[in-house]
């Protein structure tokens, strides 16, 4: 079957390459075996929250000048990427997602634990904190009644340590019987699509309404809006006073929702999405790829003119690790890692872990290198990428988007000039 | 290093400690928004078997609101067998006899080879409202559902008397696993495979007593009956490979089973078989890809074709195959339907104390296909086939049938 590009992934790298191949009139399929990294995400965007030498961002023009070689950041460039950071906004609004804050600074999110963190960008479910400052005097601080993946006493602890006068309050909805039955399944996707059902959204909103007393802004934990976007507007609207959600532990709500619409955008201009396939027996000759395989697809082969690997890091099984030596598993590409096992990890769950920075190498244009040489048609975008440690830095969205418009942009550019 | 082989030695064969608890699986599956007495596909499954490996007291009745769609196993990050490991624990622990009805529901190729015979009879009968009653009353079968007619004439027996001398002239030759469906009810899917195939300059034969595939034995807790048949066909299917090119079937959910249920679920090895036996649309989008054989389609052919990927054919991965082939027919005018659950699984929707949660589930598909307003749907499994024209009204084409329509020749 043939397509012009074929991307081997369907997280957020894989389809923001995708939809940018695809608006630009180029025939694309996805192939992705299993849900993504944005399933576990917090709900907001990293871009870099801090230098890979640990000083904290805050203007991210300023902190681009000082990366290494070696990092996508500087392979994409500084002029190129501040144009992707520009049009950030508007590319994700053409897909029908909102996005909040500002693309050249950093903001602050409340973790689920109650701390303050820099951040980039926003789903349009949560709002960004200028500074490490909490801008109400009162809260209420709703959970609902038996879920723990959010924890209301942490958050009262941090902001009334900020000065914040905080409330807490429970809300119990008849409909979650079923599910606190069992403890395991109090989980925030769960909840959400209890939640997604009007009627029980509208008890819920009825009961905060009755706890509220003085307070400016009620806290609630992300599990509104599983299907429906724009529905911090709507309980705004309904109980009257701010709302403000905080990302819970994963799943993320506001992250599957967003990978389902970038999916039904992908497919919506066209684009073919392969679901529950893993791509294999990739066929190269000299230094192409000719075509590559699936596990759907047996004997028939997908070819195209380029491909993009966007599989993800170790997590998402586009990186694996042996006890000799980290595998791209596909391709069996050249990987940017330590040779020594020592210096993979610390012993230190907290500390910054090497073996997160690890993944492929790649030239300037982030063309992949096999045995040394590069492979000419074959690109590869988001954390499958070695180069930078996007857990330590918080850079993970970040080098998932741009790089995913670079390589597209490469691809783009490389069909232009061959015609 | 010899103890790092643990990684690799400790997962099991339903791989359930997989599993990092995620529950993504429970937001794609479809019996949870609509049925508060299901638990889910995590607790269902992985989470589940982990308290049943300890003591079977612990299974869980409600697992048979399952439908086995395997939407949860195309969503699961770490590649966790979550509707096999509820099937499985379904036939493993779920000891009560089948009842009646299921019994009924589940003999597809007997209840067919009675039907069959007295067709006209059974059809009527099947629609009179106190029949419907006593089957809604005695054996729960519902009676707002309506039954797929039964035809007075097999496909087995049209083939042997019309088609059969035909199909040595051709060189090449595959062998169809028609199914229950197209036997019993629907022939014509049959006849419309046969002309394909002819047209593509391949011969049709048939497997010398095919038993029904099992899916309606599986689901029905009818193990030991399902495994006779998966034996049978597959030992008929390797007999048949000998002289045919492949064995092909025209109903997703017998060609899902043969290839993935047989091993899975009854541990009936099929690997002497299972690269060969697929879907007619993928053995001829790959014959067409080729460049090895043509259809000729008629220029007068005009349809506005809305396709739906039955969950089975959603976990094959091969709806494509179909969409790419309807879509290569001059005059169609295609709309892919967004990926959702009709909400029947077989025999499934047909039980009454599974009508309301089956049309609940089925209902963004309805709504969409009457928004849509196709001249027909394209559907490539015979239970969906029955759900959506009775819930929309909409008439359902399996894709060969569309093919059949659209080349030129006789029927
Ligand atoms: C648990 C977790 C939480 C995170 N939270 C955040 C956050 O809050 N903010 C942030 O900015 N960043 C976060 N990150 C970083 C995250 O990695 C990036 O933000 C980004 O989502 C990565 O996208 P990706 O497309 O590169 O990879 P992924 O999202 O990992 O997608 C890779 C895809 O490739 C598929 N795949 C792999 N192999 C194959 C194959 N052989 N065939 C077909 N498909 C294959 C996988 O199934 C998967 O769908 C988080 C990462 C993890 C692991
Ligand atoms: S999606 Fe897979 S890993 Fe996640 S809870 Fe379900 S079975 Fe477990
Ligand atoms: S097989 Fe279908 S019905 Fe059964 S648990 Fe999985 S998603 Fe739900």
């Amino acid at each position: 079957m043939k397509f012009d590009s074929i991307i081997i992934g369907g997280g957020l790298s894989g389809l923001v390459c995708g939809l940018r191949l695809q608006k630009a009139g180029r025939k694309c399929a996805i192939i992705s075996s299993g849900q993504s990294a944005m399933h576990f995400s917090s709900g907001y965007f990293d871009f870099l929250d801090r230098t890979p030498d640990g000083k904290t961002t805050k203007d991210l023009k300023e902190a681009l000048g000082n990366l290494p070689e070696e990092h996508p950041y500087s392979k994409i460039g500084k002029e190129r990427l501040t144009g992707y950071m520009g049009s950030v906004k508007e590319f994700f609004s053409g897909c029908g997602i909102k996005l909040g804050g500002d693309p050249f600074s950093n903001g602050y999110r409340i973790t689920p634990t109650g701390n303050f963190k820099p951040t980039w960008l926003s789903l349009e479910d949560f709002s960004l904190l200028e500074n490490e400052s909490v801008p109400w005097k009162k809260v209420l601080i709703a959970n609902i009644e038996g879920f723990l993946d959010f924890n209301t006493s942490f958050i009262a602890e941090s902001l009334e340590s900020r000065g914040t006068a905080c409330r807490t309050s429970v809300i119990d909805i008849e409909e979650m019987q079923r599910l606190r039955r069992n403890p395991s399944e109090m989980r925030s996707a769960n909840i959400a699509r209890v939640l997604d059902r009007q009627e029980c959204a509208d008890k819920a909103v009825s009961q905060i309404k009755q706890q509220l007393q003085d307070e400016e802004a009620v806290l609630l934990p992300a599990v509104f809006g599983l299907r429906t976007p724009e529905v911090k507007d709507r309980l705004t609207k309904a109980i009257g006073r701010e709302v403000f959600f905080v990302a819970t532990m994963p799943p993320s709500v506001p992250g599957i929702r967003t990978q389902m619409r970038l999916k039904e955008e992908f497919e919506a201009s066209g684009g073919v999405f392969l679901a529950g396939d893993t791509a294999l027996s990739p066929e190269l000759a000299g230094s192409r790829v000719m075509s590559i395989g699936t596990v759907n697809f047996g004997d028939i082969r997908l070819e195209a003119d380029s491909y993009v690997l966007a599989t993800g890091s170790f997590f998402s099984k586009g990186l694996s690790a042996t006890p000799e030596r980290i595998v791209e598993n596909i391709f069996g590409l050249d990987i940017i890692s330590d040779t020594q096992r020592e210096r993979w990890y610390d012993t230190d769950f907290f500390n910054r872990q090497n073996y997160i920075s690890y993944g492929i190498r790649t030239d300037s244009r982030m063309r992949c290198i096999k045995e040394g040489s590069t492979v000419e048609n074959l690109y590869a975008a988001g954390s499958v990428l070695g180069g930078s440690n996007p857990l330590y830095e918080g850079s993970g969205a970040g080098t998932a988007i741009f790089t995913a418009m670079y390589v597209a942009d490469s691809i783009l550019s490389s069909v232009n000039t061959t015609l | 290093m010899t103890e790092m082989k643990m990684q690799e030695n400790n997962i099991s064969e339903n791989n359930f400690e997989q599993c990092i608890k995620c529950t993504v699986c429970t937001v794609y599956c479809p019996v949870v928004p609509v049925n508060p007495e299901y638990p889910g596909p995590k607790q269902a499954g992985p989470d589940g078997e982990r308290l049943r490996l300890k003591k079977g007291i612990f299974f869980d009745q409600t697992l048979k609101y399952c439908l086995n769609c395997k939407r949860c196993e195309v969503a699961c990050p770490s590649g966790v067998r979550i509707g096999d490991i509820i099937q499985a624990a379904k036939i493993r622990y779920g000891k009560s006899r089948p009842k009646l009805r299921d019994f009924m529901l589940a003999s597809t190729d007997m209840m067919g080879g009675i039907a069959t015979k007295v067709a006209p009879v059974v059809n009527a009968t099947l629609k009179i409202k106190p029949v419907k009653q006593i089957m809604d009353g005695v054996l729960k079968i519902d009676h707002r559902r309506s039954f797929p007619e039964y035809s007075s004439q097999t496909f087995e027996s049209w083939f042997r008397k019309n088609a059969l001398r035909d199909q040595e002239k051709f060189d090449r030759h595959v062998a169809y696993f028609h199914g229950c469906y197209a036997n019993y009810n629907y022939p014509q899917l049959g006849k419309d495979f046969v002309k394909v195939m002819n047209a593509l300059g391949y011969g049709v034969r048939l497997l010398d007593g095919e038993k029904c595939c099992g899916v309606a034995l599986v689901s029905n807790g009818m193990i030991n009956q399902a495994t006779r048949n998966a034996r049978r066909n597959i030992k008929l299917m390797e007999g048949a490979l000998s002289s045919c090119e492949a064995v092909l079937g025209t109903s997703s959910s017998c060609s899902f089973t043969i290839r993935d249920e047989y091993p899975h679920l009854l541990g009936v090895d099929n690997s002497s078989v299972r690269d060969r036996m697929e879907l007619a649309v993928k053995f001829i989008y790959r014959l067409l890809e080729s460049g090895k054989a043509k259809l000729e389609f008629r220029d007068d052919f005009k349809a506005r074709i809305a396709y739906h990927v039955p969950c089975h054919m959603e976990k094959l991965g091969w709806g494509i195959f179909s969409a790419r082939l309807v879509k290569m027919i001059p005059g169609v005018e295609f709309t892919m339907l967004d990926s959702n659950c009709c909400g029947i699984a077989g025999t499934y929707g047909f039980k009454k104390e599974n009508y309301e949660v089956s049309q609940a589930i089925g209902k963004p598909l309805f709504d969409q296909i009457r928004a849509v307003d196709p001249d027909y749907v394209a559907c490539d499994c015979e239970t969906c086939k029955w759900q959506i024209e009775m819930s929309t009204g909409y008439k359902v084409m399996n894709p060969i049938s569309i093919l059949a329509a659209a080349i030129k020749g006789r029927d």
